[in-house]
């Protein structure tokens, strides 16, 4: 079960809101670069942002480059689990092989800044307590839940040696 | 049951037949990174434990910070130039080109899975392959086991039909798509082009349509081999690499989409995303500060052609700085022999080594705060070129050679 306060941000948040890159050079050095995580989407994001916070958005979250760089430092940054209506293709992917967990709901309008959620992935729920409202959305895979619980593909493939879905 | 390109080509690396929906694990036969995403690719191929490299092919390609404008990056190229020589893999220098286009000439096979740890690995669809970005880790695990896990996407069919008019181009076609069917209209889909305007299309013009299928979140933008495919692969001095490819007359797709090209005009994608297209028209006028032609979207021979012919007759506005960027090292000396480079240089223009250059916002033509950069690249996302207080517009060659002949955002078609 994950809990965490809400950040918001809207639709077609990109690759380059995320990881920049005028940052290109601290590419090697990710806790550096994570000091730089959104600040084109929120100036204040990456000073702000707490351990276990939850960032909720809008529609093509993440679309843009093949930059792994952009979930690992979101998940650097403590960011728990990003919640959107829904997310670009190669950011979706690199999400999970880092075990940053993904949630897609329709509903975010609902939801606002500040906001505690508490979210089920095994189960698909999600938790409003601000607001007591609750919603389900679609679990994801099993194998990919499994990879998300071991902490990234690579921890996966440690375990099994190869790919057994 | 009949099948679209991508479940054709899935299915014969998955060794079964397979359809839409389907998550399979699948051989690649091309696997690449670049130098933004190489690193990390071999920090994780060592974490997981691999030893050998397993794709045929498998290319390290230094394109993005080319030559490097800092010691970080340099020490970066360097842990790329340590594992190919380890591995005994190829690795592509700085200077030689940009991963797409080389992809493109040397070694994209009809019928090949290819995988590159860069978005738009998609280009090689132009040539009848199932190309597609991935991440780092994806990457490694390619490299690693010569496999990769996919869902084998629904495809949309995209009929376009009609001669282009004059002063439009392939650039102004696939913008155009996007901004139909919006920036997530395809995402986790492939595209397919077809119908009697793409068979028209001369294979750079096919690879640019390919190359943006990513900025309608595709997967995948495939074309089906035809004789010109053939001919490129001939003039790369690979003919033996040509196969048909075509999707079945019954196969199933998602949606089908029809364009009539006849009746098109110059687009633009204003800031800051690709989808918020507008005619040239709707903007003419609008002060730029600098123009880039090139990229891996429009840095081939037919493109310099275009502008060259323009700026030959109108000179380039002062006040506009103009940069020209080939997508290889092949392209920058025919343009040299054909003399295109004369005709930029004498107009004022600067050459940039082909590679990402200010496509990436690393270096090579970062913009100013406020400034309006138009660009024949392939993104305009806030801060895409280095400066998240600059604006970009993206266009076709013809619409950017115009533009910088006359200082602000022209209709290419007045200066034919």
């Amino acid at each position: 079960m994950l809990k965490g306060r809400v950040w918001k941000f809207g639709d077609n948040i990109s690759t380059d809101h995320i990881a920049p890159g005028r940052y290109f050079h601290l590419r090697s050095n990710l806790p550096e670069l994570a000091k730089h995580v959104l600040e084109d989407a929120r100036e204040d994001f990456p000073e702000l942002v707490q351990k276990g916070d939850i960032i909720v958005a809008g529609k093509n979250f993440g679309l843009g480059s093949s930059r792994e760089h952009a979930p690992r430092i979101i998940k650097l940054a403590g960011i728990s689990c990003v919640v959107a209506k829904s997310f670009a293709r190669i950011f979706f992917r690199n999400s999970i092989n880092v075990g940053l967990p993904l949630v897609e709901l329709q509903e975010t309008d609902e939801i606002d800044e500040g906001d505690i959620l508490e979210i089920d992935l095994r189960r698909g729920t999600l938790f409003n307590i601000t607001k007591g409202r609750g919603y389900s959305f679609e679990p994801l895979p099993s194998f990919v839940l499994e990879i998300l619980e071991l902490g990234g593909i690579d921890e996966y493939m440690k375990k099994y040696g190869d790919y057994r879905f | 049951m009949g099948k679209t390109m991508a479940e054709k080509i899935i299915s014969e690396h998955v060794g079964k037949e397979v359809k839409a929906g389907e998550i399979v694990v699948a051989g690649v036969d091309v696997a690449f990174v670049q130098d933004g995403t190489g690193p990390l690719m071999v920090e994780q191929f060592h974490k997981m434990g691999f030893d050998s490299v397993k794709p045929k092919i498998a290319i390290l390609f230094i394109d993005h910070a080319a030559p490097s404008p800092r010691k970080e990056l340099s020490n970066a190229h360097n842990v790329l130039r340590g594992f190919a020589q380890q591995k005994n893999i190829k690795l592509v220098e700085i200077g030689e080109g940009i991963s797409h286009q080389i992809v493109a000439e040397k070694y994209a096979k009809p019928g090949d899975l290819i995988v590159g740890a860069d978005s738009h690995t998609c280009t090689a669809g132009a040539l009848g392959a199932f190309a597609t970005g991935m991440g780092s880790t994806d990457l490694a695990l390619a490299f690693g086991t010569g496999k990769v896990w996919l869902k084998v996407p629904e495809t949309i069919r995209v009929e376009v039909t009609g001669n282009l008019p004059d002063g439009v181009c392939a650039k102004d076609l696939i913008i155009k798509i996007i901004g139909d069917i919006g920036a997530d209209g395809a995402t986790y889909k492939a595209l397919e082009f077809v119908g009697d305007t793409i068979e028209n299309l001369s294979m750079e013009s096919r690879l640019t349509l390919s190359n943006m299928a990513v900025e309608a979140g595709a997967k995948a933008g495939l074309i089906p081999t035809d004789e010109k495919t053939r001919a490129f692969l001939r003039e790369h001095n690979r003919e033996e690499d040509y196969r048909e490819i075509a999707p079945d007359h019954d196969a199933i797709y998602e949606r089908i989409i029809k364009i009539d090209a006849s009746s098109m005009e110059p687009v633009v994608s204003k800031p800051h995303t690709v989808d918020n297209v507008a005619p040239v028209s709707a903007v003419e006028g609008t002060r730029i500060d600098q123009v880039v032609i090139g990229t891996c979207t429009n840095g081939r021979m037919e493109d310099l052609r275009i502008a060259a012919n323009i700026l030959k007759k109108h000179g380039k506005a002062s006040g506009v700085r103009l940069i020209i960027v080939p997508a290889s090292q092949k392209i920058l000396l025919d343009a040299i022999h054909e003399g295109l480079m004369d005709i930029f240089v004498q107009c004022g223009a600067t050459i940039l080594p082909p590679g990402c250059g200010p496509c990436v916002g690393v270096h090579g033509g970062v913009p100013g705060d406020g400034e309006k950069v138009l660009s024949t690249q392939n993104r305009n996302f806030k801060g895409r070129m280095g400066n998240p207080k600059a604006e970009i517009y993206l266009c076709s060659p013809a619409t950017a050679a115009a533009s910088a002949a006359k200082g602000v955002i022209t209709d290419p078609r007045k200066l034919l």
